[in-house]
């Protein structure tokens, strides 16, 4: 008994550290997200509309991103990729031995592969008249898939993109494998330490929830303020 | 009759799928001028129109907008020749996240470049036109059927285009809003606009046509003016044609409607 109470008053003593653990996770979700977004649009714009070569590449590029575990992909690309490049000395002004920086393009790119097949089926439900229209205007394929198209699918997309999010809040705690201090982390290095790894894990599901829950109730609002007057709720996927 | 020819199609040939949807078509209008295609759904009328401005591209024939061929291969030409042509759709098909005002705007400024007053100035002058000023700030889903489509007839003629194309534009209205967007295009004959335009409105159109053209197969197979064609006695498709569709709609007459031109 007594070993559980300094076990508990350790794990307790280490909330600080733990909590601190926020910032890389929250860090690693908006980075991978961004990343996803960034890359998984124009990727969904090629498959949608690309030559018939590039669409099959973007396909290539799911098809590999979605097969590959994330934790393969990490170990590959920090212990391989960025390892290789780090010894190169023009590059060695990079953080590339930054976990951190691998974990974020880890789960980017495979965010990227992803949100593209999310904006791409966002894209086929618009119907054609939307094209037609704006190409009838004298719009190129550019301005009307620009002006007309992503600003429709991006609202249709994001209870799919929500869905996303919390998939890669999840995928965001393998991350400790290549040493980035995130909250699963630094849950385990106190559990190595106190030996009673409970309360830590649910101190550990409670923040992850957290962040699930208000990732997602924000972009419920985002949803809400982006909404199309006269449009009836759209619900989510 | 020596107004300036605006529009030339000539020997449109159109294939999908194996199928000849367009056989060997050919049509001019003159400025000013309403030709009105009519023919059985599925006669390629909308394939036509469609060709004209390549938004479905002849696999053989020659537009010519103003005397110029349009080189197809073209991009530049492409774009060029689509901000000269209007386009009127059976189904609208205005942007649904833009609100009335930015319908008509978004090309102003994407595509003719005009900065956003006097974008904003223009199109709230075509929306004055089709009557809908006061209902800049609506957006598509907050618009009856008959307020959507004149928003799209001055989507189009904000463009300032040389010839307007219409593709049925009142099929997918309720009875009763028809005569709105009727009206408005009664008022662009009056004012001039060249057109063509494919519709069932028969004795709405022949009081302005200029001309019938009678499409069956992908191909004319009668022209006239409709006061021959629809004559009783003419023994023309287009007058059985008109008959069937009245008998169907059951308003029993299929004559040329007196013209109210003001
Ligand atoms: N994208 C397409 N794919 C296959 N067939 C088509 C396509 N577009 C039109 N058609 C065919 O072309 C013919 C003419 O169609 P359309 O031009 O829409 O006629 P209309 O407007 O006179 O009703 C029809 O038989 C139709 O089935
Ligand atoms: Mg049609």
């Amino acid at each position: 008994m007594e070993g559980f109470y300094s076990a508990a008053q350790a794990s307790w003593e280490a909330m600080p550290y733990i909590l601190g653990g926020l910032w890389w996770t929250a860090g690693l979700i908006l980075g991978a997200m961004l990343v996803g977004f960034v890359l998984g649009v124009p990727l969904a714009v090629l498959h949608v509309y690309g030559h018939p070569l590039t669409r099959k590449a973007v396909a290539g590029y799911v098809w590999l991103f979605r097969g590959v575990p994330i934790l393969v992909q990490l170990y590959l690309f920090y212990f391989g990729i960025m390892a290789y490049l780090s010894e190169i000395p023009a590059l060695s002004f990079l953080p590339l031995s930054s976990g951190f920086l691998s974990a974020v393009i880890v789960l980017g790119l495979t965010s990227a592969a992803y949100q593209s097949q999310i904006f791409r089926g966002a894209m086929a439900s618009l119907p054609a008249g939307q094209l037609k229209a704006a190409r009838a205007l004298g719009m190129s394929d550019a301005v009307a898939i620009r002006s007309i198209i992503l600003p429709q699918a991006l609202r249709l997309a994001i209870p799919a993109w929500s869905n996303e999010y919390s998939i890669l809040l999840k995928d965001s705690a393998l991350a400790f494998t290549i040493g980035v201090l995130e909250v699963m982390a630094r849950t385990r290095s106190v559990a190595a330490t106190t030996h009673q790894p409970l309360p830590l894990s649910i101190l550990a599901g409670a923040l992850f929830f957290f962040l699930t829950w208000a990732g997602i109730k924000t972009l419920k609002r985002l949803e809400a303020k982006v909404r199309i007057p006269g449009y009836a709720h759209q619900g989510s996927l | 009759m020596d107004d300036p020819v605006i529009l030339r199609v000539e020997n449109i040939v159109k294939t999908i799928g194996g199928q000849r949807i367009l056989d060997d078509v050919s049509f001019s209008v003159k400025k000013g001028h309403l030709k009105v295609l009519i023919g059985p759904s599925g006669a390629g009328k909308s394939t036509l129109l469609a060709c004209i401005n390549f938004l479905s591209p002849p696999d053989s024939g020659t537009i010519s907008l103003d005397g110029k061929a349009v080189d197809g291969k073209s991009r530049k030409e492409l774009l060029a020749l689509r901000q000269q042509v209007g386009m009127i759709f059976q189904d609208f098909n205005l942007f649904d996240h833009l609100s009335a005002l930015d319908n008509v705007r978004v090309a102003l400024v994407k595509v003719k470049g005009l900065d956003k007053r006097a974008a904003t100035n223009r199109a709230m002058e075509e929306l004055a036109r089709v009557g809908l000023a006061d209902k800049s700030t609506l957006y598509p889903a907050q618009l009856s059927g008959g307020q959507k489509q004149r928003v799209s007839v001055a989507r189009a003629l904000a463009m300032d285009p040389k010839v307007l194309l219409l593709d049925e534009p009142t099929s997918a209205l309720d009875p009763e809003l028809i005569g709105e967007v009727l009206t408005v295009i009664r008022d662009l004959a009056d004012l001039g606009m060249t057109m063509v335009m494919a519709t069932h409105q028969i004795s709405f159109s022949a009081s302005l046509a200029d001309e019938f053209l009678f499409m069956e197969r992908g191909r004319i197979v009668e022209r006239g003016a409709p006061s021959q064609l629809l004559a009783r006695d003419s023994g023309s498709r287009t007058q059985s044609f008109c008959a069937k569709l009245s008998e169907l709609a059951g308003d029993g007459h299929c004559e040329i409607a007196p013209a109210p031109r003001a």
